[in-house]
């Protein structure tokens, strides 16, 4: 069994090509982000959100090690995971702004964003509520023997939920490719994530005899290299795993969440965003490399927040749908 | 209003506030009593509801849990039958399905399946209505669930002061209540007494005194039922409205002597339509006040969907004033 103690000491190989894919990946969802934040502020969502900013490096780095058909399962705070996966942001901002055009046809919003074609079962409004799921998935990939694995992305708050322990219990037994890859940025809403969780987070996995492995969220190259290793074990039968990645969310537990200082530090926001911040972490580390100069970052920054930009006005400028829609698909 | 908040000190309160005044004041009078669910200490609810609880009471009392619904509800059944009340907050009532078990196998059965010896004196609080653009998972008015179960008593209330006064009722009652708050009504204001009084179970209210039709209206659509009641008496209809309060004990006397009077109702909830809690009151008139009516009893009820996200899809689901107005015009036979 492998734990935090004995880490396997080699990082999957990542090339330039996909270093700078991580990059641009991890800015677009910031840029995508930024922008939710901007149609809230201009009152043109309906709703609130979850934003993704500063846990960008688990997503993208989970998801490289995936293969497009691979799915995955994702949470309220989940844009992050349906871009990493391959989702278009124009029809994400369309489905946030409950258009006709975005991926669940506006019936979903933020919280529900599901897009079959990028492997993406769905995000979920119900705390753990994909744990059964993503097993689930895990399950007929080994039935159908497809060679498919499943991620399923949680905050460290649905660790509180009993169907994790039920799931994992029986991914174990039934050695399903799953890897339940946990978000630890701190925080169950407004409730530091010590006041709600006894023991030591890995030794409840491991206790199924998972594989289970804490990393540095804030590193995508190390969120990298650990689901590389998980990803081969799952694909090689050899059943599920677990990966705590820790990591912070830079803004409220949802967007009308400004005033935080009751339940967490102004100092302690400002010391994650600047010193680590998983965008610069990567970035820094790619010039030093000197595998990209600054100019070339810019300029993939440049192109991201057009790119955002006009994702954004396309949703905005898309029609709703007819009332007729409301009556549509409520069974297949 | 009653007549005895009208003789006393009103104040005008929030549907939140009242309800928050009701949890101190049982407080304050009842040691046993404590409140216990995700983010209730500090943060208050992500509604703000319960702002300043911890502040009076303390973390003994205001107790912030992991987000572990079946098991906290489950030390909140245990706790009310060895000596707690419990007041057991469920944020969204979506999440009543995650504590079904808790709630319906093991608090609504416990007092009946020993004999009368247990008892489970708990309130489960749980919010209910759409319209927030939260989307289907947070939207949902799930109150004819435990409706349906004997050993639960259930209450709708649809004003600040039938909040606290039913909230004080719930947490004095010696069976499991689940309470039904509306989360777009939070901020609704409306008179409260500053004295103390409780609203007993079982007794409907008629919020609008008519003659020529009887809109039956639980929670926020007694506000949908008035914007429609004085849509129909511009057109010479007089509509009576009246609110059951608690669907469990469900004040049948009342809604059949109303129908009576008025030959005419309809029945309306934000709960589904089909199978909704509709169905139970529209029969209870059917059978009660069958040879005064002039008409069937018409049921409206949320479109049978899960509640969709986008703005005009929503609406589109849940009962609205000009719906009831157009039913009401049909069955009173007025074009
Ligand atoms: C079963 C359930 N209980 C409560 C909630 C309300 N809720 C939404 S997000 C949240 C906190 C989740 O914390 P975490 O899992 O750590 O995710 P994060 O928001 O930090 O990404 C809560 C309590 C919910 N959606 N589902
Ligand atoms: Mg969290």
């Amino acid at each position: 069994m492998t734990t935090a103690t004995q880490r396997p000491e080699v990082n999957a190989a990542l090339t330039k090509e996909q270093l700078l894919r991580m990059y641009r990946r991890m800015y677009s969802i910031r840029q995508f982000e930024e922008h939710a934040n901007d149609l809230y502020l201009r009152a043109l969502m309906p709703g609130l959100t979850h934003l993704y900013e500063g846990e960008e490096a688990v997503a993208v780095g989970i998801c490289e090690a995936l293969r497009p058909d691979d799915y995955i399962t994702s949470t309220h705070r989940g844009h992050g995971h349906c871009l990493a996966k391959g989702a278009a942001p124009n029809r994400m901002f369309a489905e946030l702004l409950g258009k006709e055009a975005g991926y669940c046809r506006g019936k979903g919003g933020s919280m529900h964003i599901a897009d079959p074609a990028t492997g993406n079962l769905g995000a979920n409004a119900i705390v753990g509520g994909s744990a059964g799921i993503a097993t689930g998935a895990a399950f007929s990939a080994k039935k159908l023997g497809n060679g498919r694995i499943c991620v399923c992305f949680f905050g460290e708050g649905a660790l509180g939920q009993g169907v994790l322990y039920e799931v994992m219990n029986m991914a174990q037994l039934w050695k399903l490719p799953v890897i339940y890859a946990c978000e630890n940025n701190m925080y169950n809403e407004y409730t530091h994530y010590s006041e709600t969780t006894s023991g030591d987070i890995l030794s409840r996995p491991a206790a199924f005899g998972l594989p289970a492995e804490s990393v540095d969220g804030q590193d995508v190259r190390a969120v990298h290299g650990a689901a590389s290793r998980f990803v081969e074990h799952a694909r090689a039968g050899a059943g599920p795993a677990f990966l705590l990645c820790n990591t912070y969310r830079y803004r409220g537990h949802h967007v009308g969440d400004i005033n935080r200082e009751y339940y967490r530090a102004k100092q302690e926001e400002q010391r994650w965003s600047s010193e680590r911040d998983p965008i610069n972490i990567l970035g820094d580390w790619l010039v030093q490399q000197t595998l990209a100069d600054s100019a070339q970052l810019e300029r993939i920054q440049t192109e991201v927040k057009a790119e955002m930009n006009a994702a954004m006005e396309f949703a905005i400028a898309a029609p709703y749908p007819t009332v007729d829609e409301a009556e549509q698909d409520v069974y297949a | 209003m009653p007549e005895t908040a009208a003789q006393t000190t009103v104040r005008e309160l929030t549907f939140g506030e009242a309800i928050r005044e009701a949890l101190a004041e049982e407080m304050r009078r009842d040691a046993r009593v404590c409140v216990i669910g995700e983010d209730v200490a500090e943060a208050g609810t992500p509604f703000k509801v319960l702002s300043g609880l911890v502040e009076e009471f303390g973390k003994e009392r205001v107790i912030d849990t992991p987000i572990s619904e079946p098991g906290f509800t489950g030390i909140g059944v245990g706790a009310a039958m060895t000596g707690l009340r419990p007041v057991v907050d469920i944020m969204f009532g979506d999440f009543l399905t995650l504590v079904m078990d808790q709630m319906v196998n093991q608090a609504a059965k416990i007092h009946y399946m020993s004999g009368g010896t247990w008892k489970v004196p708990m309130v489960f609080r749980a919010t209910m209505g759409a319209t927030r653009r939260s989307a289907a998972q947070h939207s949902q008015s799930l109150h004819a669930w435990p409706s349906h179960i004997p050993g639960l008593k259930v209450v709708l209330p649809s004003t600040p002061y039938d909040a606290k006064g039913l909230l004080k009722t719930a947490i004095r009652d010696d069976n499991p209540v689940v309470f039904f708050e509306d989360k777009m009504m939070y901020r609704l204001k409306g008179p409260v007494p500053s004295e103390e009084y409780a609203i007993p179970f079982g007794v409907a209210d008629i919020k609008r005194a008519g003659t020529d039709i009887t809109l039956v209206a639980t929670s926020s659509m007694v506000q949908v039922a008035s914007g429609a009641a004085k849509l129909l008496e511009e057109i010479g209809i007089s509509a009576e409205i009246v609110d059951p309060r608690t669907m469990w004990p469900l004040d049948e006397k009342t809604l059949i002597e109303s129908a009576k009077k008025t030959s005419r109702a309809i029945v309306i909830d934000e709960g589904y339509h089909r199978y909704g809690v509709t169905a139970e009151i529209a029969s209870v008139i059917a059978e009660g006040a069958f040879y005064n009516l002039d008409g069937p009893v018409k049921r409206i009820g949320a479109m049978h969907v899960p509640i969709p996200f986008s703005p005009p899809l929503e609406d589109a689901t849940v009962p609205s004033e000009k719906q009831v107005f157009e039913a009401a015009r049909q069955l009173c036979g007025k074009s």
